[in-house]
């Protein structure tokens, strides 16, 4: 499935990612890892899950918004069975839980504090998805 | 409410970022990581892009004394490499791999409304909840083979 190469926009898109990270920081003294905020709302929940919550539905809102109010369109492609999508799933929920972290907390807060432990687990992610995305769709053929 | 209020906009700007970079399209995402085949280095410049602001910017916020609506900053305090960290780095790869979605780019793909998103996310959380339950069960033997004597 091709993809258009966007070096423009993702770099912007980049940085607003990365202002999102120091604001978080800035204001509520908190990491910007989307595993780290989503899992304060599964129950158990923490005490302070409010702005957790908060932060949940400005992501989902502002491409919502970005679409319906703006009519920019914004490129989504998935050839992912459902099954898939579900083991695909469990198997993100148990390594983000067991490795404290994902892309947005380890890959862009961890790296950017020099985080030893962000550096490590970002460098075995970047790998093992490499590695994954090559059996998936050149040994196994795909899923289309 | 000040708070809350600044966390909607703040997760709205993460949305917005992560939707206008393209980590919000599950093969875009896969393609970064498809040398062999359809290969798409976009992602590196997200990458660069939140890097170089993040870098710059915990560089001025982290010499204040405190956030603004916190008493003190929340950062992680291990430093050492460990097992879990590093085989639960390997496993999120596995699923990042199969899926193209992680879960800052899943999120705010459901408004997009698209099912996939929706899908994987019911069973990203089922999988934190059952690592969740696995690890206190671990502590809570953990803890029974240290308080008897046998």
């Amino acid at each position: 499935m091709m993809t258009e190469f966007t070096p423009v926009a993702s770099f912007f898109g980049g940085t607003l990612i990365g202002l999102a990270a120091v604001l978080l920081m800035a204001l509520h003294g908190r990491i910007a890892g989307m595993t780290g905020i989503l899992s304060g709302l599964i129950p158990p929940t923490v005490p302070d899950w409010n702005w957790r919550l908060a932060f949940l539905a400005g992501a989902v809102a502002a491409p919502a918004l970005i679409v319906g109010l703006g009519g920019y369109a914004i490129p989504f492609q998935s050839d992912v069975p459902t099954p898939w999508l579900v083991i695909g799933g469990l198997i993100v929920g148990v390594g983000v839980h067991c490795g404290a972290g994902c892309p947005s907390g380890h890959g862009v807060c961890g790296i950017a504090r020099l985080s030893r432990r962000s550096i490590a687990a970002t460098c075995v992610f970047m790998a093992s998805t490499a590695v994954t995305v090559f059996v998936v769709r050149h040994v196994l053929g795909g899923f289309a | 409410m000040m708070r809350n209020l600044a966390a909607l906009l703040i997760g709205a700007v993460f949305g917005t970022g992560i939707a206008v970079s393209g980590m919000i399209n599950p093969a875009k995402v896969q393609n970064f990581f498809d040398f062999a085949g359809t290969w798409d280095p976009s992602l590196a410049f997200v990458m660069g892009g939140a890097l170089l602001v993040t870098f710059v910017g915990y560089r001025l916020v982290l010499k204040r004394p405190a956030p603004a609506f916190d008493t003190s900053f929340h950062l992680p305090t291990k430093s050492k490499l460990d097992l879990p960290l590093l085989g639960g780095a390997a496993t999120f790869g596995v699923g990042w791999g199969i899926t193209g979605f992680c879960p800052g780019g899943s999120i705010p793909a459901l408004g997009l409304a698209e099912p996939s998103a929706l899908i994987f996310i019911a069973a990203m959380v089922v999988g934190i909840a059952l690592a969740r339950i696995a690890d206190n069960v671990r502590q809570a033997s953990a803890s029974i083979d240290a308080t008897t004597n046998g």
